[in-house]
């Protein structure tokens, strides 16, 4: 799953080289700038998977731990080891969030290594205005790859709470996919203006605010929070729902 | 039903324990009674609820009424501080396909944080000893036969040293060989002190391995107690092969072992065809005093054929039968093949 996010930037950066200029303003943002700096490339791919394919990986991740154990049979015999209902949820909500934290870094990291051998690297120009150098430009793709980490916790607690209602993996799976589409479509529509910030895909995109100098943190605080409030609720309903499940898998 | 005295320490008690599945009871007030040491049979059809049971005893599903002790803890209140002595194999074997074998036993050894990590690799290397899966350690599950995977999930339950072990239908799918081991396996973890608790439709094994059974039908418990005491319940007989049917019948009754005398039904079935065989047979319960000390009332096998052939019944044959667990087994759930409920 990690090769085929790594896939992501490679496909970017390999389509620009091979085509002509690409005309400004079209395609994904930041996408004419990758010629200019290879840097972009991992910017432009992190940006392409927010929408789809970091939410898909993750939540076939998410989707797994509980439900994957009880479909093979081996959840009996963890919890009969006895693996600790509260543990065995705890080690897989723990690997849940490894995955949300490894993905983006390979997206970003791949990207980087792969714009960098493809074109030239070079200062980049901030929001703000400001110029900064490539190490320092790395340094804030990395923190763009921390902050989709952080957005997609809420998403893993989802998907972990989601495992433990079924014993089918690929249910567990397509609902918490379905889950973040739904989500998506929500924030999209204008007559839920009340209900976007409580969607945990709100600030998804919203890490505008990295590129700029100085760097303004708000909305990485925001999403933060967000995040936070969506693991402490299903945490406690996956918590709820698994310690009293029936193991008849 | 033999209600085991207080004085015996029980490594399973359960009571009244039921639990039900919509409408349907699939564990019915069960109280069964383990004694420590004991190697115990637990029987019943497809579908009487024993696997349902070892769930509920191993705190895997909850109960709907009732209680469960194991190894003189409540369960699954007492969840962590008893399971670690409890080896089970519940409904099958259950591994990662793409993990070797002895793969699959490090991850599932790891799951329980009591155990040592530096003696793992030596207790996973003996575990597949034990159950002659030394040389297929390193194959992949997926690669496993049926009776390999089987061999694999008793060697998940030997991991630790075990003062109780649960085995649900450990015999499935093994080889002769493989019966044998396991037979010999559970002798020797019986002769190690453990209690071992298997599940089988396996009459015949049940009856060379093990101390004690009980019996279920469905979701409920209807006899429990020594091998010996089972059988017993259903009393041995006799059996006489005579053309003069009638007059045998009329001895036998003189003595105490007709019809009439017990209640039970004498039945006489059509005798072969051969004509030196030809008779009928007939049965009689013989009163458990017979077998054991001759008390008042009880008549001993050899005073029958003196008294038959006294009274001038041609015997052809004669022989005191115990009932088998089988047909104890089949009395007790029903001759039908289909699965109840
Ligand atoms: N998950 C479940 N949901 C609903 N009913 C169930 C479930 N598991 C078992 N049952 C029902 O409970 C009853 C007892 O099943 P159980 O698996 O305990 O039988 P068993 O004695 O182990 O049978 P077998 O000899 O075939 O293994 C059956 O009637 C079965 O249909
Ligand atoms: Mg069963």
């Amino acid at each position: 799953m990690l090769c085929a996010l790594a896939a992501i930037p490679i496909l970017i950066a390999v389509a620009v080289r091979l085509s002509s200029a690409v005309p400004a303003g079209r395609g994904p943002a930041f996408l004419d700038r990758i010629t200019q700096n290879g840097l972009f490339v991992g910017v432009t791919a992190l940006l392409v998977s927010v929408p789809l394919f970091l939410p898909l990986t993750v939540g076939v991740v998410a989707g797994d731990t509980v439900a994957g154990e009880a479909g093979l049979g081996t959840l009996r015999y963890l919890l009969v080891a006895p693996a600790g209902r509260v543990r065995l949820l705890l080690v897989k909500y723990a690997g849940a969030v490894a995955f949300a934290i490894t993905a983006p870094l390979v997206v970003a990291l791949v990207g980087a290594a792969i714009g960098a051998a493809l074109f030239p690297v070079g200062p980049v120009t901030l929001l703000s205005g400001d110029s900064i150098g490539a190490a320092e430009a790395l340094l804030r793709l990395l923190l763009i790859a921390a902050y989709l980490a952080v957005s997609l916790m809420g998403l893993s607690a989802i998907g972990l709470f989601m495992s433990t209602l079924t014993d089918v993996p690929v249910g567990a799976m397509a609902s918490t996919v379905v889950l973040s589409v739904v989500s998506q479509v929500l924030d999209a529509l204008p007559q839920l203006d009340w209900l976007h910030p409580w969607l945990f895909s709100h600030y998804w995109l919203d890490f505008a605010d990295l590129l700029r100098q100085p760097i303004a943190w708000d909305s990485f605080l925001t999403n933060l929070l967000l995040q936070g409030g969506y693991v402490a609720v299903f945490g406690a309903l996956a918590y709820g729902r698994f310690i009293t499940k029936d193991v008849l898998s | 039903m033999t209600a085991v005295g207080p004085a015996t320490e029980l490594s399973i008690e359960t009571s009244g324990l039921s639990k039900r599945f919509g409408h349907q009871l699939a564990v019915d007030g069960v109280d069964l009674a383990v004694p420590k040491g004991s190697v115990f049979g637990f029987l019943g059809p497809n579908g009487s609820g024993k696997t349902t049971t070892i769930r509920l005893m191993l705190g895997l599903a909850a109960a709907t009424s009732g209680s469960v002790r194991l190894l003189g803890q409540d369960m699954p209140g007492q969840l962590r501080e008893v399971l670690p002595r409890v080896g089970a194999l519940v409904e099958g074997p259950a591994f990662y396909p793409f993990l070797s074998g002895a793969a699959n036993l490090h991850r599932l050894d790891a799951a329980d944080p009591h155990v040592p990590a530096a003696t793992r690799a030596a207790r996973v290397h003996s575990a597949l000893e034990r159950v002659g899966l030394t040389h297929a350690a390193d194959k992949k599950v997926r690669a496993y036969s049926l009776g390999m995977k089987q061999r694999l999930g008793i060697a998940n339950a030997l991991l630790a040293p075990r003062e109780l072990l649960v085995l649900d239908e450990p015999t499935n799918g093994l080889d002769p060989q493989g019966t044998r081991e396991v037979r010999s396996l559970v002798r020797s973890l019986a002769a190690d002190g453990a209690t071992v608790f298997v599940s089988s439709h396996l009459l015949a094994e049940v009856e060379q391995i093990c101390t004690h059974a009980a019996i279920m039908s469905a979701g409920r418990l209807v006899a429990q107690g020594t091998l010996a005491e089972l059988r017993q319940a259903g009393q041995a007989r006799i059996r006489v092969l005579t053309p003069d049917a009638g007059a045998a019948a009329e001895v036998l009754a003189r003595l105490g072992l007709s019809a009439a005398a017990d209640g039970t039904a004498t039945t006489a079935v059509p005798g072969s065809t051969d004509s030196s065989n030809a008779g009928e047979v007939l049965y009689a319960p013989l009163p458990a005093a017979a077998t054991a000390a001759a008390g008042a009332g009880a008549v001993a096998p050899e005073a029958v054929v003196a008294a038959l052939v006294a009274a001038g019944v041609r015997v052809r044959g004669f022989a005191t039968e115990q009932v088998s667990l089988e047909e104890r087994f089949v009395a007790l759930t029903g001759e039908g093949f289909d699965v109840v409920q």
